[in-house]
């Protein structure tokens, strides 16, 4: 096998899994790590760099990074249920008690640089944008068709998961760079948006269109039927206050459970959700789904809308039919129906959240900007450039309906080829991420980072009394934790970014660190090909995904192969090395955004 | 040394064996050995060994005298009996607790100056005695406690760490073992688990007096240039004349091998000790020429490892002394008072 290059930036950022799996590549463990010293304001300014919401994503983040979360694959087959680390919710920690961080945040450029650049919605990826090119000089304009800033994030989410207060200060952030916003305007047409001379374009315009569900008598009952982000805006900005008494959802996404459990704030008191597919397949995440079953709401599933029921226009009912999941040879899978009766539901109202569609009805069609066939704007994935030169898209409106963090992962890479477009140079060159590495070694044992492993298994949120929580639909329902619980959460991180630096010249083979790793990861023996070595291992190396890290030039010829899949980061192989052949090295891995940094003839980034 | 324990997780799929334990559930403590001690090695030798072999672990009674070699037991079979006993009187203490109750597993472990210094002569006479138990010497050929002298095992002409040459002759306690009449004897290197856990694994399973020497590098005072017993060096003299297999009664035996390339010794309780054989006119069945064997490589700076000797109907003590098959403690007042009658029998034998 060859010789691990541990210079690439991107291997140690992989065994980062977290860091790795997040669209911004948040340095999850550095900051979990100034939460647990009480830094929070530093802590906090670390996400903001990354993620520009800190608080939002605390709260609402679809948490990529978690699934990823070494800690999970490590507690696997050992006592508790395995679980990832809560990095959402120490996220949120990091915001609750940062301070004032005013001082700390960007000011406005001091002198333009004559660029103008407009922002078509004023959601998370135009912000993003924002944020990212107002401090360097441009002028940037964000047209918004509500009275707010935040998009999705002001009009979907509903208030009990994300308090008006903390979208009020996060976006504040960014408007107060010397933004010019300009709510209660919607963009009509693209052409004339053009016709002011822009310098560049970007459309962070979201899915707006929520999918209706055409089924018999959906006209007729079309006074209690709604479509469920049209139905969430409502309610967010006070036009509904009220719901039925029996409601049901139907889908089985994040949208649906916003829904049901904003209904169950309303004065629903049987609200249900139906859904097509069963219950492990739903689109909703995992802790969503139960926190809508923990607030008394039922799920059932494998149930096909068939009509509303409706006595003269006055919905009564849904009739439904059920199916059950069949595979081909192939894994894919197709509903079919069971011969069942067909299964009828009373409700008085239905929300219907059952996906969201793209829509581009201001977009000229020979304005340059080529759509696909599904009506998606045809894009470079890496620079987000549509095929007119100075238009660019991201979030929701760039690839279809993801989440939060895509956008303002969208938004740092937008910029980037904003920056490099309007100053003429190639928007394909992506700038490369900083990576450094430090010794973590301080003494014989002892290391700059907490190198315990403890084995405690996850701590959960408090959540405020539920017949509480139930009566107001703006009473937060998550207590979030306090900073003595955040601490307890924050030691099960592995630090998986105090990486176990191998020198072979330095090893002598003795076996030390192979008889101390608890995870069995370590292994010298004969070279061959990567599927060989792999199985050759002290403890076989299943997970392809994670590589192997591989010392060769030691003096019995054999390599040194590290499975990085389960390894604890504990620093037993460093600490019971007799040569110091192993260290522990802190990888700190930053990605560049728009800037100096991201341009032709910029110096090699050194991290301070 | 470290100042953590040693994490409690595990690898997920770390495997079970027959009584359902991991391999976890045979260490001890962690290590307080210098980083990179070749006892360490050995230590997770036995572990494996004893995992392998699925040994109940209270079923095993670990002794040893002093030294870093005696401090290790320690550091496996945490749930084991052990008993550290004085410098060089663990081979007594070892015949005593084992005529005491015959059933345990016996592991003396014991290091060069243990063994072929202050208890030369507890070594030498149980392996004469044939005591059942496995007597494994860590073997660094210094003091390591003391600062690095040289023990009675460094090789005349070795170099101490600032440069002495070594004067006197070196105990060779395998030659010695073979020599005293031991029925199970072998050599190995730290650095080898492949061949070292499969020898230990056969002298545990071995019903007699089973002796291994391991040589194990001293990191901190003898693995220098000029030292015999450094990782280096034993690398580049080690003469491995072959490779045990030991199969256990509930094993299947798959492997095939070339006729004349395998010996094959079944013991008595059921497993078989098979042998690969690397040199070609090596034969482990023979004490003489193993001696002579050993001795006439040593000539040429060359280390012997493997399995030089095993006696396939070995016994032990308690067969030569004709004792009760029951340990003491298991025998009730019947068995031990057999009445009046039974004494005067017994007099009257003595008439």
């Amino acid at each position: 096998m060859k010789p691990t290059d541990i210079g690439s930036p991107d291997y140690f950022h992989k065994v980062v899994d977290c860091q790795w799996a997040c669209p911004a590549h948040t340095p999850v463990p550095e900051y979990i790590r100034l939460i647990a010293q009480g830094r929070y304001a530093d802590a906090y300014m670390i996400n903001w760099e990354s993620n520009v919401f800190p608080g939002i994503l605390g709260r609402t983040c679809d948490r990529p990074c978690e699934p990823a979360c070494r800690r999970g694959r490590v507690e696997e087959n050992q006592g508790e249920k395995p679980e990832p680390v809560a990095i959402c919710r120490l996220k949120r920690v990091a915001a609750d008690y940062k301070g004032d961080v005013k001082s700390r945040l960007p000011r406005p450029a001091a002198k333009k640089n004559g660029k103008r650049v407009v922002c078509v919605g004023g959601g998370p990826a135009s912000l993003t944008v924002a944020r990212d090119l107002a401090p360097l000089g441009y002028s940037v304009t964000i047209f918004e068709a509500d009275a707010r800033a935040g998009g999705m994030i002001r009009t979907q989410i509903p208030k009990f998961r994300l308090p008006e207060s903390v979208i009020d200060e996060e976006v504040g952030y960014v408007l107060d760079l010397d933004v010019d916003f300009r709510p209660n305007h919607r963009v009509e047409s693209l052409k004339e948006l053009l016709g002011h001379g822009y310098d560049a374009v970007f459309v962070g315009s979201g899915a707006p269109r929520g999918r209706d569900l055409d089924v018999p008598g959906r006209e007729e009952a079309a006074k209690h039927i709604h479509v469920g982000i049209e139905w969430l805006a409502s309610v967010s900005f006070g036009h509904i206050t009220r719901v039925g008494r029996r409601v049901i959802v139907l889908g089985g996404g994040n949208t649906a459970m916003d829904c049901c459990r904003s209904a169950r704030r309303l004065g629903g008191e049987d609200v249900k959700v139906i859904v097509r597919s069963g219950y492990e397949e739903m689109k909703a995440s995992p802790w969503e789904k139960e926190d809508a079953v923990h607030e008394g709401i039922p799920i059932l599933n494998f149930l096909v809308p068939k009509a509303f029921v409706h006595d003269r226009g006055r919905l009564t009912g849904m009739t439904f039919e059920k199916v059950q999941a069949v595979y081909d040879d192939k894994g894919r899978r197709s509903l079919v129906p069971t011969g069942e009766p067909e299964q009828r539901f009373e409700c008085d109202e239905v929300l219907v959240a059952v996906g969201q569609e793209n829509a581009f009805p201001w977009i000229e069609r020979d304005t340059g900007v080529e759509f696909d066939k599904w009506g998606m704007p045809v894009l470079d994935p890496a620079t987000l450039q549509s095929t007119l030169p100075s238009v660019f898209f991201g979030g929701d409106a760039a690839l279809g309906p993801k989440n939060i963090i895509w956008a303002v992962a969208h938004g740092h890479d937008a910029a980037i080829s904003i920056d490099r477009f309007c100053r003429g140079e190639d928007v394909a060159v992506r700038p490369p991420a900083l990576m450094n590495l430090v010794s973590q070694k301080m003494g014989i044992h002892e290391w700059i980072y907490d190198n315990q492993i403890v084995p405690d298994a996850r701590n959960r949120v408090p959540l405020k009394e539920l017949t509480i929580a139930l009566k107001d639909i703006r009473q937060e329902v998550e207590l979030g934790f306090d900073p003595e619980l955040a601490w307890k959460e924050a030691q099960r991180c592995l630090n998986c970014d105090a990486q176990t630096v191998f020198v072979p010249k330095l090893c002598i083979e003795c076996d030390a660190c192979v008889d101390i790793c608890p995870m069995d990861c370590i292994t010298f023996t004969a070279d061959g090909e990567e599927a060989d070595v792999r199985a050759r291992l002290s403890a076989p190396a299943r997970n392809p995904a994670q590589d192997l890290y591989v010392g060769a030039g030691l003096k019995t010829g054999r390599i040194m192969a590290k499975d990085e899949d389960v390894c604890l980061h504990c620093g037993l192989c460093a600490e019971r090395c007799p040569t110091g052949a192993w260290d522990m090295q802190k990888s700190f891995i930053e990605m560049t955004h728009a800037g100096p940094g991201c341009r032709e003839g910029a110096a090699p980034r050194k991290a301070a | 040394m470290t100042y953590l324990a040693k994490p409690k997780l595990h690898h997920p799929d770390l495997p079970a064996n027959a009584l359902g334990f991991t391999r976890r559930d045979y260490e001890g403590t962690i290590s307080t050995l210098c980083a990179g001690c070749g006892h360490d090695s050995i230590s997770a030798a036995i572990i494996q060994a004893c995992w392998e072999l699925a040994i109940q672990p209270h079923r095993v009674a670990k002794l040893s005298g002093i030294g870093c070699s005696s401090k290790t037991p320690t550091y496996f079979l945490d749930k084991s009996h052990g008993f550290n006993s004085v410098h060089g009187r663990m081979p007594s203490v070892l015949t005593g607790a084992n005529l005491a109750n015959r059933d345990l597993i016996y592991l003396g472990v014991s290091g060069d100056g243990d063994s072929a210094s202050i208890g030369l002569g507890q070594f030498a006479h149980s392996m004469r005695r044939g005591v059942n138990m496995t007597y494994i010497v860590e073997n660094n050929g210094v003091y390591g406690l003391t600062k690095g002298q040289f023990s009675a095992t460094a090789d005349r002409g070795s170099k101490s760490k600032r440069g002495a040459v070594n004067t006197d002759e070196g105990i060779d306690l395998a030659i010695l073992a073979l020599q005293l009449g031991a029925t199970y004897v072998a050599r190995s290197f730290s650095g080898d688990k492949e061949q070292l856990v499969p020898l230990i694994k056969g002298a545990l399973t071995h019903p007699g007096a089973a002796f291994i020497d391991v040589v194990s590098p001293c990191v901190a005072f003898n693995n220098h240039e000029g030292s015999t017993r450094s990782y280096d060096y034993v690398r580049n003299h080690n003469e491995a004349v072959n490779r045990l297999d030991v199969i256990t009664m509930h094993r299947e035996i798959t492997a095939e091998y070339p006729p004349g390339s395998v010996q094959e010794v079944h013991q008595h309780d059921g497993s078989l000790l098979r042998l690969r054989k690397l040199s070609e006119d090596y034969d482990s069945s023979s004490r003489i020429s193993a001696m002579s064997y050993v001795q006439s490589r040593y000539a040429h700076g060359e280390i012997v490892t493997g399995l030089l000797y095993v006696e396939p109907g070995a016994g032990d003590l308690h067969a030569s002394l004709g004792t009760v098959d029951r340990p003491l403690n298991e025998l009730g007042e019947k068995e031990l008072c057999p009445g009046s009658a039974a004494l005067a029998k017994f007099n009257a034998s003595l008439r």
